[in-house]
């Protein structure tokens, strides 16, 4: 049990001894390597690297050296990343035999080891950590201590600004001024929806029941999102945090995390927060003194996208079928047992703490008139820096792309990104410049989802690319409500039809008359937004499903039914190298030409 | 009753006055207008499984589950608007398009909710036809036959198991177009705790769960000269057989507390 001093001495002393990691002229003797230790960089052997570094420095008798592991720096496509402080030397995809040299150079000798330097695409000049273009246009907020402290380590949360919030909170504010703190920040749900979290929080305060609860949805499910799973990674303490001044705000004491079992480590360091926080008295009973009691659990999901939908998570969280529940009544009046419920996402609760301490204006200057802050992406697909950005609302596309992503890598043409996930649609090069806010992807036809950003280049076969994120749902329907059960495998039929060449002609207009019924019909927002990729790609991309139907033509070339090679006989000159290297032989020939 | 107890809205351009707590189905059915339902069981499951009771509510986005969602205040509502028909006849194309369609031959032809609405939606063709799901018929059960080919997952046998009769032998399994109805490890009905009540049988809307028929046996055995047959009955038969002759039901089952007889 710590008290309020004792905590504000550990934020003092520990704060001072960490002000390498945030203030590149601090002067100090000492250095502190840190170790990406995020999924991504795990499973390309970062806890080696943290161990040789380990041996190294024992080793080579190198003082005032800490190796500290961190989590995501953001640019997981240059990872196993090592940063090293207060200097700020940025080296990507070190190997864990890179360590020895590493120390003997940078450390013992005091020079770069350039070969590991990162470099950028088109620009091959060594640059540090801020100068990269990838960090330029970032604004990090809900990630701010992500790759910056050790998220097992609960005094190096409490160095920046941890715990200050409820602190603050709990002496400060009534319950009422925290939840117009919110509503002014123009803090809207991360989850996808957007729902202004002041209102659900008031929502939530103002419903009657003698028992309330405290929900973080960490069930991130979208192909290719880890934005959730990067914060609790790299920052669990600051959602410990958040679901505390939301537990004080509503008048809950109990509060549970609803996290994927597929995240281990983000499952690990969560209770190892949790058991951290409990250790020090700032979770349990009477919380610094005060009326205030405030209790964390971590239920497991057992992988069904379903269960990122709020109801169908309670459900679980009940130990029934993960099946959504209809809407009204929702979650604040009647939700966890049917009890009055407050329900976020791990991002939205990411941002709480910031709020608090900055205050609203602060966090309202940032973004658009209607969408505040900023966002987390998870970039992926056929872009060249892969990986975790944070840009203020109203950052266009083409800048997420081009400038930060750093383009389309191997030559290719831009063709779409797709926000959103399964839920989101595919956005095309005519609206690359469209602001990043809730409303302006809803304008044409996505939607911000929880964050997955995956670009494709002009390699991509939309139809295909439609199949397969029909394909996700079919998988990951519950099984509930017609439309969803039945309707999204017929329209997967009919794609994957139109994918072998057996599309007819009246195919896009069932498919449309399909998918409108079925984003009408749908019980929950798995149906309602499943059609989303159909629609948006037969929007802007329909002269694709056209080729594919009318001329038996797949244009991006990816559809294998529709592959059709011809030899152009002008310019073959019957060398045979095609027949040669044909591995199934199915090239023969004929007086000096190929057939 | 007071005033405030009456919640005032509109349904297809006809005032109505109902009760508040009402649900937009009933409020409908009491100015005469007939909402099609086929997952919906008074009190026993309202879970707004199969979505044919969908209308519009003026200033919302998707449809309202009229079988469970309860009038509001100045709700205008549409009950057989265009795109609401549109999305009935789709929805009801989909479940046809995952059902065996044997009428001809099938226990419930007749007296079979989904049959009704066919005729009632004058389904010529089916649209949306793809693959259908291929279950194995469990007959080894002394009195009840399943057959998951006919089912459409309205769920009405788990809610009259679970929450009549107590007995809660059967879930759901699986998920999206491969959910089914099924006991515990997906066993015959004849290896758990099913009671042979048949009240999932009465549940049914359509002929996934019907009675074992021994009438053949019966014939058999009236015809053996060797034997000496008699009849036993259980209440229940005596109560139906009486039903038929018009007699008044003194058992009648009152469904919310249990079976009652």
């Amino acid at each position: 049990m710590k008290t309020l001093q004792e905590i504000a001495e550990i934020r003092k002393n520990k704060r001072e001894e960490l002000d390498l990691r945030v203030n590149l002229k601090a002067s100090t003797k000492e250095k502190h390597i840190l170790v990406c230790h995020g999924t991504g960089c795990t499973s390309s052997k970062s806890p080696d690297i943290i161990e040789n570094f380990k041996k190294s420095i024992r080793d080579n008798n190198v003082d005032n050296v800490k190796v500290i592991q961190t989590g995501c720096f953001g640019l997981c496509a240059k990872g196993p990343i090592v940063i090293i402080r207060p200097e700020d030397v940025f080296y990507s995809l070190v190997k864990p035999e890179d360590c020895e040299e590493i120390v003997k150079t940078h450390l013992i000798e005091g020079k770069l080891v350039e070969r590991l330097l990162c470099k950028e695409i088109n620009d091959s000049t060594v640059k540090r950590l801020d100068e990269l273009n990838f960090y330029k246009k970032q604004k990090r907020i809900a990630l701010k201590n992500c790759g910056v402290i050790d998220p097992e380590n609960i005094d190096e949360y409490i160095a920046f600004d941890g715990y200050k919030a409820i602190e603050k909170c709990l002496f400060e504010l009534t319950p009422d001024e925290i939840i117009n703190t919110i509503k002014e920040s123009g803090l809207r749900g991360r989850g996808g929806a957007g729902f202004p979290t002041g209102k659900k929080w008031e929502f939530t305060k103002m419903a009657k029941g003698d028992q309330k609860y405290i929900v973080c949805n960490a069930d991130e499910g979208d192909p290719g999102a880890f934005m959730d799973r990067s914060i609790l990674e790299g920052d669990p303490h600051c959602v410990v945090e958040a679901m505390m001044i939301a537990g004080y705000s509503v008048g809950a004491n109990k509060g549970y995390i609803y996290v994927r079992a597929e995240y281990p480590i983000a499952v690990q360091r969560f209770q190892t927060a949790i058991n951290q926080a409990k250790g020090y008295g700032i979770l349990g009973k009477n919380i610094f003194g005060t009326d205030f009691s405030f209790d964390l659990e971590i239920r497991l999901g057992a992988g069904a996208f379903v269960c990122g939908e709020e109801t169908a998570l309670l459900e679980s969280i009940e130990g029934r079928r993960g099946q959504p529940r209809l809407k009204p009544p929702f979650p604040a009046n009647s939700g966890l047992w049917r009890k009055p419920t407050l329900i976020n996402n791990v991002e939205t609760y990411a941002n709480i703490t910031r709020i608090i301490l900055n205050g609203a204006k602060w966090y309202a200057s940032i973004g658009t008139e209607n969408s505040k802050g900023t966002k987390v992406f998870a970039l992926g697909g056929n872009v060249v820096n892969t990986g975790l950005v944070e840009v203020p609302m109203g950052t266009t596309l083409r800048e997420i792309v081009y400038d930060i992503g750093g383009g389309i890598p191997n030559g290719r043409k831009f063709k779409a990104a797709q926000t959103g996930g399964p839920s989101g649609g595919c956005i095309p090069l005519e609206h690359l410049d469209t602001p990043i806010d809730y409303e302006s992807l809803a304008q044409i036809g996505s939607m911000m989802g929880s964050g997955g950003l995956i670009v494709m280049d002009d390699s991509k076969c939309m139809v295909n690319i439609a199949k397969f994120y029909l394909e996700f749902t079919v998988d990951e329907s519950c099984g509930k409500c017609t439309p969803c059960r039945i309707g999204t495998k017929r329209m997967q039929e009919i794609l994957q039809k139109i994918c072998d060449g057996k599309g007819e002609k009246d195919d896009l207009e069932k498919l449309e008359k399909l998918a409108n019924n079925i984003k009408r019909a749908s019980l929950c927002g798995l149906g309602q937004t499943a059609p989303n990729p159909v629609l948006s790609t037969l929007k802007y991309f329909r002269e694709e499903y056209t080729a594919h139907i009318r001329d038996k033509f797949c244009p991006a070339g990816e559809c294998k039914a529709l592959a059709n090679v011809r030899i152009d006989s002008t310019k073959c000159k019957g060398c045979g190298i095609c027949k040669k290297n044909c591995p199934v032989g199915a090239i023969s020939r004929r007086n000096k030409t190929a057939t | 009753m007071a005033e405030e107890n009456y919640i005032n809205l509109t349904i297809d351009g006809t005032q109505v006055k109902t009760k508040e707590g009402m649900t937009i189905l009933e409020a409908a059915k009491s100015v005469g207008i007939d909402i099609p339902t086929l997952c919906f069981l008074k009190d026993i499951n309202e879970v707004g499984d199969c979505r044919m009771c969908i209308v519009e509510v003026e200033g919302r986005k998707g449809f309202a589950t009229s079988c469970i969602q309860k009038v509001e205040e100045g709700m205008i509502i549409h009950t057989h608007s265009p795109a609401v028909l549109e999305a009935r006849r789709v929805i009801l194309d989909l479940i046809l398009s995952n059902h065996h369609k044997d009428c001809l031959t099938c226990s419930r032809s007749g007296n079979c909710e989904l049959q009704n609405l066919a005729i009632k939606f004058n389904v010529q063709n089916i649209e949306y036809t793809g693959k259908q799901s291929e279950h194995t018929i469990d007959d080894l059960s002394p009195s009840i036959v399943r057959d998951f080919n006919k089912c459409i997952l309205c769920r009405r046998c788990i809610a009259t198991c679970k929450n009549v009769q107590k007995i809660g032998a059967i879930d759901c399994m699986n998920r999206g177009f491969d959910s089914c109805i099924s006991t515990v490890n997906n066993q015959s009905l004849r290896d758990v705790n099913c009671t042979n009540c048949g009240q999932c049988i009465e549940a049914c809307p359509t002929g996934a769960l019907r009675e074992k028929d021994n009438t053949d046996e019966v014939w058999k055995a009236l015809k053996d000269e060797k034997k000496y047959v008699i009849v036993q009955t259980a209440p229940a038969v005596r109560v139906a057989l009486g039903e038929e002759f018009r007699y008044a039901n003194r058992y009648k089952c009152n469904r919310k507390n249990g079976n009652g007889s």
